[in-house]
């Protein structure tokens, strides 16, 4: 499938000779909502930047739905809407001006039905008269939102979306997301909770220190780094595995205390029950038992670590 | 052409000037009031003719390009300043505008606005002498061609400018003694031989001469000269405008 987005060894230099980026290279499906996430500073915001065009890249190039976004940034930008990380909205003007506003930059012709509807979507059609500088945090966002998808793009950037947002307006966001996504729109979104990746996303990408470390399809990131593990803590001591629990790869910690079973939740047999089973025949009693699944929160912890 | 572009950023910049037009037009016919006053009635009365000209008449396009050249770099800097400054400008680097559209939006904006001040600086001056006006085409040429010219000065101004301080610097420092040695308020031929010769490498000089001459008929230097020099200052703003946006200076990074 031809990628809407595709970067390939991109690269960027600050001024300060600061190295931001190092030869990213990735491609973005069609329809598909991707999740960025990365420590702070790992560079997702300037890679977003330079996509848009308010950043220029040192090397390498970028493709949007066909287009050289250098060479033909016009078609390029015409597709793509960005909600930046920063809150940075006019204070004075009204809510429906400002959305006209981007709408006629973006260069399409007047459409107040359309801007209508995207308000109203937003629970923003109330408040279409106020000045902005008149409105709370999260409805500033909301605008900048409206801004952003008031010319009908087709690929949308979300920098931290709900960095900031109460719990009520971040599900709105979701389900704004999602429906946006129904209806064609990619989008990319870069978020350090991690349960919203994991609950929205359909592939995730990992960034550090300017370089990309890991894409993948998010079920079978889960599936792959989802291991269930199962800690037995033992009634009485072992000093190794007996033979007849040999076949079930179990791990013995240092002090013979417990005992460790790793499964995919996702297979077809976990193995548990004969594991049980196995255990009561060899005469091994436990007291206590319990099962951990690695979130994606800590795949990513791991990942980062692993590499600094 | 992404003329809804060009008209959304006339259109929002002529709205924050509209927001503002009580101050915006009581602050013009204000201050040429007060030189009339001050320069037309207590101390012009003591000045003889100029070529034939009233002194509060010879003054009146002198004033009125005072008038243009502040009024077009303020609100020209000031309108793409304050987008870098509050972080709205986002939004323009990631449109699909070309460097050309910016331009025309903002700079026109700008100079619409300041050719709006400059002909009700001139009613206002009309109030207090009469005038004729001589050649009223080539006078609107002159005071569109200067707004032109300097909303772009103002606009390379508002880029290059990296706080409050630096924005205001360039027209303090530079663009009002300028204006004042120019021949606003007297004939270069009044000055000393050496000061006149130093007087004809201030750029304003050749504006307000041009300017005067489309309402007199006479002037310091030759018409020509001066429409020469204004649009030499043109090109030369053109070609810095080109240059900021082919490299991204100050608005890139
Ligand atoms: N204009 C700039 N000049 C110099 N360095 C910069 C500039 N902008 C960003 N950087 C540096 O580049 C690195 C990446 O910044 P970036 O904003 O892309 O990170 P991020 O992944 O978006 O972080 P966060 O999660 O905090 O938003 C950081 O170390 C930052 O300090
Ligand atoms: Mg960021």
């Amino acid at each position: 499938m031809q990628p809407i987005v595709s970067i390939s060894d991109v690269s960027k230099t600050y001024a300060t000779g600061f190295e931001a980026l190092k030869h990213v290279t990735l491609d973005i499906h069609k329809g598909e909502i991707f999740a960025l996430l990365g420590p702070n500073g790992a560079g997702k915001t300037t890679l977003i930047s330079i996509i848009c065009g308010i950043v220029r890249a040192s090397t390498g190039r970028v493709i949007a739905d066909g287009h050289d976004i250098i060479g033909e940034y016009r078609q390029a930008r015409f597709k793509i809407g960005l909600v930046p990380q920063e809150l940075t909205t006019d204070a004075f003007e009204t809510v429906w001006a400002t959305v006209t506003h981007s709408r006629g930059l973006f260069g399409r012709s007047s459409n107040p039905a359309y801007i209508e509807k995207v308000l109203k979507d937003l629970s923003l059609w109330d408040k279409k008269d106020s000045k902005i500088m008149t409105l709370s945090g999260g409805m500033k966002r909301r605008v900048m939102i409206a801004k952003a998808l008031s010319h009908e793009p087709t690929i949308l950037f979300l920098d931290e979306p709900t960095a900031g947002v109460d719990v009520e307006l971040r599900r709105d966001m979701w389900n704004l997301v999602r429906s946006l996504r129904e209806s064609g729109v990619t989008i990319i979104l870069t978020t350090h909770y991690i349960d919203e990746a994991e609950e929205m996303a359909d592939r995730v990408g990992v960034i550090n220190k300017g370089e990309i470390i890991l894409v993948e399809e998010k079920k079978a990131l889960m599936r792959k780094l989802g291991k269930k593990e199962i800690t037995l803590e033992l009634a009485k001591a072992l000093d190794r595995i007996p033979d007849a629990l040999a076949h079930h790869k179990l791990d013995l910690s240092a002090d013979g205390h417990e005992l460790t079973y790793s499964y995919d939740t996702q297979g077809e047999r976990t193995g548990i029950t004969t594991l049980l089973h196995d255990l009561a025949e060899a005469g091994i009693r436990f007291r206590d038992l319990n099962t951990k699944q690695s979130s994606l929160e800590e795949i990513f912890v791991n990942l980062v670590r692993e590499r600094s | 052409m992404n003329l809804h572009a060009v008209r959304a950023i006339y259109k929002f910049e002529m709205a924050r000037t509209f927001r503002t037009l009580l101050q915006s037009v009581v602050s013009p016919v204000l201050s040429t009031s007060l030189y009339f006053v001050v320069f037309g009635g207590a101390i012009g009365s003591r000045i003889a003719e100029i070529d034939g000209v009233t002194y509060g008449a010879f003054i009146v396009p002198g004033l009125i390009m005072l008038s243009l050249l502040t009024q077009s770099i303020s609100n020209a800097s000031f309108g793409i300043y304050f987008p870098k400054f509050i972080g709205t400008i986002y939004e323009l680097l990631s449109a699909p505008v070309s460097s050309l559209e910016i331009v025309i939006g903002y700079v026109g904006a700008a100079a619409t606005k300041s050719a709006m001040l400059g002909l009700i600086t001139l009613a206002t001056a009309a109030f207090f002498v009469p005038l004729h006006i001589e050649h009223p085409v080539w006078m609107l040429a002159f005071l569109f061609l200067t707004c032109i010219t300097f909303s772009l000065f103002g606009f390379i101004i508002g880029i290059w400018a990296r706080n409050f301080e630096q924005l205001q610097l360039i027209p303090l420092l530079i663009v009002t003694p300028l204006a004042f040695l120019g021949g606003s308020f007297y004939s270069i031929d009044m000055l000393p031989p050496l000061w006149r010769t130093i007087s004809l490498a201030n750029p304003v000089v050749y504006l307000v001469s041009g300017f005067r001459w489309s309402f007199f008929g006479t002037a310091d230097v030759g018409i020509q000269i001066s429409l020469a020099i204004t649009l030499l200052f043109l090109v030369a703003c053109l070609a810095i405008v080109t240059w900021i946006f082919r490299t991204g200076y100050r608005l890139k990074n």
